[in-house]
Parts: C-alpha cells; structure tokens; sequence
C-alpha cells in the first residue's frame, strides 16, 4: 500500500510539475484574492481581520477539490484508472497517493498565502503559525476527498466544474464567514451544523483568535478530518474494478 | 510468477465456461466456451462490435456483468492473485500524456516493483529509448500505443492481453511487433492479440474468429483454412457467417 501511495504522490506531483501555470496560479492567487479582500474592506480593516485567516484555510479546499476532481475524471476517462485497477494496487494506497501529493502543495499554498497575509498584509494571527498550516492542510484533504468522491458522479470536465458551486459554494455561505450562523434562518443553522466546512471555519477561526491550541480548536480539527475520511471511504467506493 | 503448481504445460491459459455479458442491457457476448493454450500468439479476430474488447476486459477482469467462469492461469480472472500476472493494453494508449515516457514507465514499474534495469530493457524494446525525456502528449499515435505496450511489458507477465495493438501502425513497425509478440510467445508468454484486420490473423499460432458476440471458429489458421476450404482467412470468415444462416 504504501509503494502504490509513494509512487502515486510522486506521480501527481510530477504531472503539477509539468504544467506551471497550473502550479503558479494554484500558488499566486490566493495571495491575490486575500489582497483584493484586504484594499476591498479599506475602509472596515475589522472585515479583514475578521476573514483573512478564514479565508486563507479555505482557499485550499476549493483548489483542491477542483484539481483533485478534475484529476479523478482523466484518470477514468484516459484509461489509466482502469490500467490501474488490474494491477497489484490497492485502491487505499491509490488514493493515500494523492491525499499525500495535494497535502504537499496545500502545505506550500498556505505558507505562501499566510506568509504574505501576515507580513504584507499585517494580519494578526493570535494562536500558533504551524497550527493556522494544519488547518489549511486538513481543510486541502477535506476539499480533495470530497473532489475524488464526486468526480465519480460526473461524466464530462463541464459537470465536474459544475460541483465546485454546487458544493462546495453552499457550504461557503453557511459555515458562518458571510453571516453568524446563529443569524440564518433555523433550518439552515441546522443544515450548516452537518457540513464539514463549518468545522473547518470554526478552527480557523479559534486559531485566529486564542493564543493557544485550545482544546475547540483541536475538537474541531478532528471533526474536519473524520468528515475527510469519510469522504475517502465514499471515493474508495466509487474506484470500481469492475465497470460496465 | 513461475511458481505456479498445477499450471503445467496441458493446462489452459485461459477458459471460459457458459460465458455471457452484458453491457447495457445488451448481451455483447453470448454463452461462450472456449479453452486458449498457453505459450502461443492468439489472435481475437473479428469486425468492429464483435466483441472483442469486451472479451479482451472479462479476462482481465474489469468487465462488470459477466456470468459463467473465465479462469486465467487456473484462477478466477480478476482474482487479486492474479493481477500483475496479465498485461493489459487499452485499445487507447492508457498512459498520463502530460508525463514523459520514462516518467510513465517509472511509476508502473515502482507499482510492478520492476527495477530500474527493466524499464531501460523495456524501453528499447519498443524503441522509445531516445524519447524517453519527450512528454506522451507531444508524440504521435503509434509513439503512444508504444508507451503504452512497455507498460505491460515491464514486468514480462505470463499473459498479454493487447487490444488491437497494430492499429494506425506504420506497416514496417507492425511487422516488427508481431515479429515481438511472437518471440514473447517462444519465451513462455501467452499473448491474447485483437485485431479487426483479418490479415493480421496469419501471424497467430490460434484463432478465435468473433462475429455479433458469437465464436465462428476457435482452432489454429491451418485448420479454419482447411475446414473452410478458403484460401484467405477474410474468406473463411465469410463462408462460416453463410454456413450459420445470419445474414
């Protein structure tokens, strides 16, 4: 399991190698977006405080799951998926493979766009650095479990593009960056409380705000990864080694 | 994969047992029986929609639905065991185009736990070597089919199953890989080889003439010639469809 997910890592990290600009916009614009939010809220700095750190969490999750979805669909669609079923592979150590690359990069995304939402930016971030990486990392993997579970279900690059607003943009209304969840309407502070972003923004958000690792932040982090696993096991169930 | 008690020389490389499937709601291959020999070049013969993928994917053992019993190698096809043990190519290169040659190599080869020795060896015997740093995307499409058949090749499995690897082929490089397939056969390799070019079924040692997912024939070329009386497989082929009263 573990040589199919090594090789496989460096396999998607090799193919991001070869598209640059791929690589260069997965990097550059979230610092971008977090700039354009900063001179957007000139006026309100409190708006920034509030949601660059919100933001700069979440911004892997939807790189992640584009890149991560749109993967899955060549990898059924060009035949290498189903090359791979019929090898020795485990379809675990397949997907541990891209877990392990998309971690690499969501790691060097979030460097990248914390790096400069702090010392650009002056950002002020009250809990520990490392731990503002972790969430983004955890928040990648959430947003990579969630691509490779749907790509599944999508059978052209236009569906699978159509997931990114379909799923991914609800949840970034409810999980409270826009409004206090305690203001929406009841049912959708009901529905919020089932959607994995939710947890992800309550973390990042603890993070941002108390100077410690507090026991919320890390309760919410663990809620974010059980709904990742989650996730993996839905994908794990639509890697077929059989098909029609 | 030598060790392998109870594979002896007699035993079939493959069988199916009252094989049907279907694929979307459509019986694509209807009760089949078949028993293939091993160490020999088996030609999948027969026109576009005949069945033959289908065939190829049931022994590999990705084909969802089918019914009946394919052993390959004394195994259930598609038993854990036995995957590795079978080579499969995709009638379309199944290889990532944005990945060079030997990048593509080196990923199944570390999968197939094949050495660096082996993908060296493999790729000069499809004779990409010098193309080896070139991106997939950026060769032609018999370069591609190329890649795509050294990845089955990297682990020398005792079964290739090649789903019409000639096709598009210039005829120098076509002749060349059959010249491989049979060498790979003399080395102990069973190949299971599709082709909808009837010509290309001289160079098999056995036949399996499909046709609307039925066997017309399944003996070597000598014998479907002589049976029929034709002097061309083409001919053959035709006058068993006029023996069997379809049209």
């Amino acid at each position: 399991m573990w040589r199919t997910a090594t090789a496989t890592a460096t396999r998607v990290l090799r193919q991001l190698q070869h598209d640059r600009r791929t690589v260069a916009m997965l990097l550059g614009v979230p610092s971008l977006l977090l700039i354009l939010v900063h001179y957007a809220f000139d006026a309100r700095p409190g708006v920034f405080q509030r949601t660059g750190l919100p933001l700069i969490g979440v911004f892997p999750l939807v790189s992640m799951f584009l890149v991560a979805s749109i993967a899955m669909l060549r990898e059924r669609r060009s035949g290498t998926l189903e090359r791979l079923m019929a090898l020795p592979v485990t379809k675990l150590g397949l997907l541990l493979g891209y877990a392990i690359g998309f971690a690499v990069v969501a790691c060097v995304q979030a460097t990248v766009t914390l790096t400069v939402g702090v010392r650009v930016l002056g950002l002020d971030v009250a809990g520990p650095m490392w731990l503002a990486v972790a969430v983004a990392i955890a928040n990648a993997m959430l947003g990579m479990s969630m691509g490779l579970a749907l790509s599944a279900f999508a059978n052209t690059e236009f569906q699978a593009i159509q997931f990114m607003p379909a799923f991914v943009l609800p949840q970034f209304l409810l999980c409270g960056l826009i409004v206090d969840r305690s203001e929406m309407a009841r049912p959708l502070e009901i529905i919020s409380n089932v959607l994995p972003l939710t947890y992800a923004y309550d973390a990042l958000r603890a993070v941002a705000d108390e100077p410690d690792a507090s026991s919320a932040v890390l309760l919410d982090l663990g809620i974010s990864v059980a709904m990742t696993v989650l996730a993996l096991g839905c994908g794990a169930a639509t890697l077929r080694r059989r098909t029609p | 994969m030598a060790d392998e008690p109870g594979a002896g020389e007699s035993d079939p490389a493959v069988s199916f047992r009252s094989v049907s499937v279907d694929r979307g709601g459509r019986t694509v291959l209807h009760d089949i029986d078949l028993s293939l020999p091993a160490g020999q070049v088996i030609g999948i013969i027969g026109p576009s929609g005949s069945g033959k993928s289908t065939m190829m994917r049931a022994i590999v053992g990705v084909q969802a639905n089918v019914s009946g019993r394919i052993e390959v190698l004394s195994q259930p096809a598609g038993a854990a065991s036995r995957r590795g043990a079978v080579g499969y190519v995709t009638q379309d290169p199944s290889v990532y185009v944005d990945l060079s040659v030997g990048e593509n190599l080196s990923y199944f080869g570390r999968l197939l736990r094949v050495g660096h020795d082996e993908v060296e060896r493999t790729l000069g015997a499809v004779r990409l070597a010098e193309y080896r740093h070139r991106r997939v995307a950026d060769l032609s499409g018999g370069q591609r089919a190329r890649v795509s058949l050294a990845i089955a090749l990297l682990n020398q499995p005792p079964v290739l199953v090649l789903d019409e690897p000639t096709v598009g082929l210039d005829p120098v490089l076509r002749n060349e890989l059959w010249s491989q397939f049979a060498a790979l056969a003399t080395a102990g390799s069973t190949l299971l080889v599709s082709s909808h070019v009837m010509d290309e079924a001289n160079r098999c040692d056995w036949l399996i003439l499909l046709r609307d997912g039925h066997v017309l024939a399944d003996c070597s070329p000598t014998d479907l010639l002589t049976r029929t009386g034709a002097s061309t497989v083409e001919d053959a082929f035709l006058s068993l469809v006029s023996e069997r009263g379809s049209t």
